[in-house]
């Protein structure tokens, strides 16, 4: 196997589109690993969720399966891309963490409104009282999008410096 | 042992057949990559570990004893459906057999080889969407319709079933990497990876109808082998396709950057 010595970018200073990729690419990788989370401690570990039960309506199928042919997608495609910008040196590392927590708390918030209220593709648990359930996936999701903002303004703040 | 039980499998000379064109595949593979790497320009040990590795699932999958388990349990046909229709084309993609031929065969031969790769019908047959068309459009209709408790009644048609599962994954595992063997298609990779992501869709979406509606019918088995079957096949057809995805995104990162297409992802 040849080695890929010829792909190395000199090495440089990460501009703005980097700055822009490293946060996108993260998100996706974000999503992915959160999805991933999801599967193995919520359907395999604890096995609440129900990998599918006859009041799921169609369109909820549909979208059940295009959501995670996304998410495996979305983390392997962004290894990717990030391992890519990494090996050109472009990568800004706190902006990638920033995208990451977006990535994370936005799927895990989506998850909670719209597969869980809206779609109702499945719920968190069964036979119990959801509403706790709900508020602390929920929170959580928020939880991460607010450290994912602190994140980010503190990046802001030190490039300013 | 097998063939006590008299299942309609029969452990007869027919059963074995595959097992010799396999073997006989790969003996013809590994002979040929001697021969490159020691008159030739040499050949990737990878490449040789990924046939040998293929031709192995391959044959783990149509050994008597695992005919004889796929044949009384949905969940052994699964696994068989796995390793034949996915994860073994996948190895023997990534194995560059078609290189490997044009490089060994006389001229004329290989000339041969590349007008039939050229040939409309398997420019046809290799398109990306034909391709998905093929494969996972050939497991709605098998799985979703009485055509599979047909092959479980004729050996004829059953064959048919495992030979479609390994041409058609064949041909979508070679047209959505397009490589390492030069593909009939040069198409992009967003329409590439667009088909990629159809697919894992459509392969989640059919585990779960089959899961919740009990498909395929008609033949005998119960309700929670049938969910377990189709919980394989959404899992193991998740591993399938990432690995898909993985294969093809490490192709794209060894490219050198001036060939290779970006991922306009982002601006």
């Amino acid at each position: 196997m040849k080695r890929s010595s010829p792909n190395e970018a000199p090495s440089e200073i990460p501009t703005d589109r980097d700055a822009r990729r490293s946060l996108g690419y993260a998100a996706l990788l974000g999503i992915g690993v959160m999805a991933a989370i999801d599967e193995i401690v919520f359907h395999q570990l604890l096995q609440w969720h129900h990998f599918f039960d006859r009041a799921t309506p169609t369109i909820g199928i549909v979208s059940d399966g295009l959501l995670h042919a996304g998410e495996l997608l979305a983390l392997v495609i962004g290894t990717f891309l990030l391992l890519d910008l990494a090996r050109q040196r472009r990568l800004a590392m706190r902006l990638a963490w920033t995208g990451v927590l977006f990535g994370m708390g936005g799927f895990q918030l989506f998850d909670g409104i719209v597969s869980h209220k809206l779609l109702r593709i499945h719920q968190i648990r069964y036979d119990v009282d959801l509403l706790a359930y709900d508020l602390a996936w929920n929170l959580s999701a928020i939880a991460l999008l607010l450290l994912g903002a602190w994140l980010l303004r503190r990046t802001r703040q030190l490039r300013r410096h | 042992m097998p063939g006590s039980h008299g299942l309609g499998v029969d452990a007869s000379s027919l059963a074995l057949l595959p097992l010799v064109a396999i073997a006989a595949l790969t003996l013809a593979y590994l002979v040929s990559a001697r021969h490159q790497r020691h008159v030739g320009s040499g050949w990737s040990g990878w490449r040789c570990a990924f046939f040998v590795g293929g031709s192995l699932l391959l044959a783990a999958a149509l050994a008597p004893p695992t005919l004889t388990w796929a044949h009384h349990d949905l969940r052994g046909h699964m696994a068989q459906h796995l390793a034949i229709g996915m994860l073994a084309p996948l190895a023997w993609v990534l194995a560059a057999p078609v290189t490997l031929a044009l490089k060994t065969l006389p001229t004329g031969a290989a000339r041969h080889l590349v007008a039939v790769l050229q040939s409309p019908p398997l420019r046809a047959v290799s398109h990306p969407i034909t391709a998905l068309l093929l494969n996972v459009g050939g497991m709605y209709l098998l799985y979703l319709t009485p055509l599979f408790a047909a092959t479980q009644q004729g050996s004829t048609l059953h064959a048919w079933m495992h030979l479609h599962f390994l041409l058609a994954g064949y041909l979508f595992c070679w047209a959505i990497l397009a490589g390492p063997d030069s593909a009939p298609h040069g198409h992009g990779l967003r329409l590439r990876l667009g088909v990629l992501f159809v697919s894992m869709a459509a392969h989640a979406i059919l585990g779960k109808l089959m899961y919740g509606y009990l498909w395929p019918r008609g033949t005998g088995h119960d309700v929670e082998e049938i969910q377990a079957a189709a919980m394989l096949m959404y899992y193991g057809g998740d591993l399938a396709e990432a690995l898909l995805a993985i294969a093809l995104m490490v192709m794209w990162w060894r490219l050198p950057r001036q060939r290779r297409e970006a991922l306009p992802l982002l601006p």
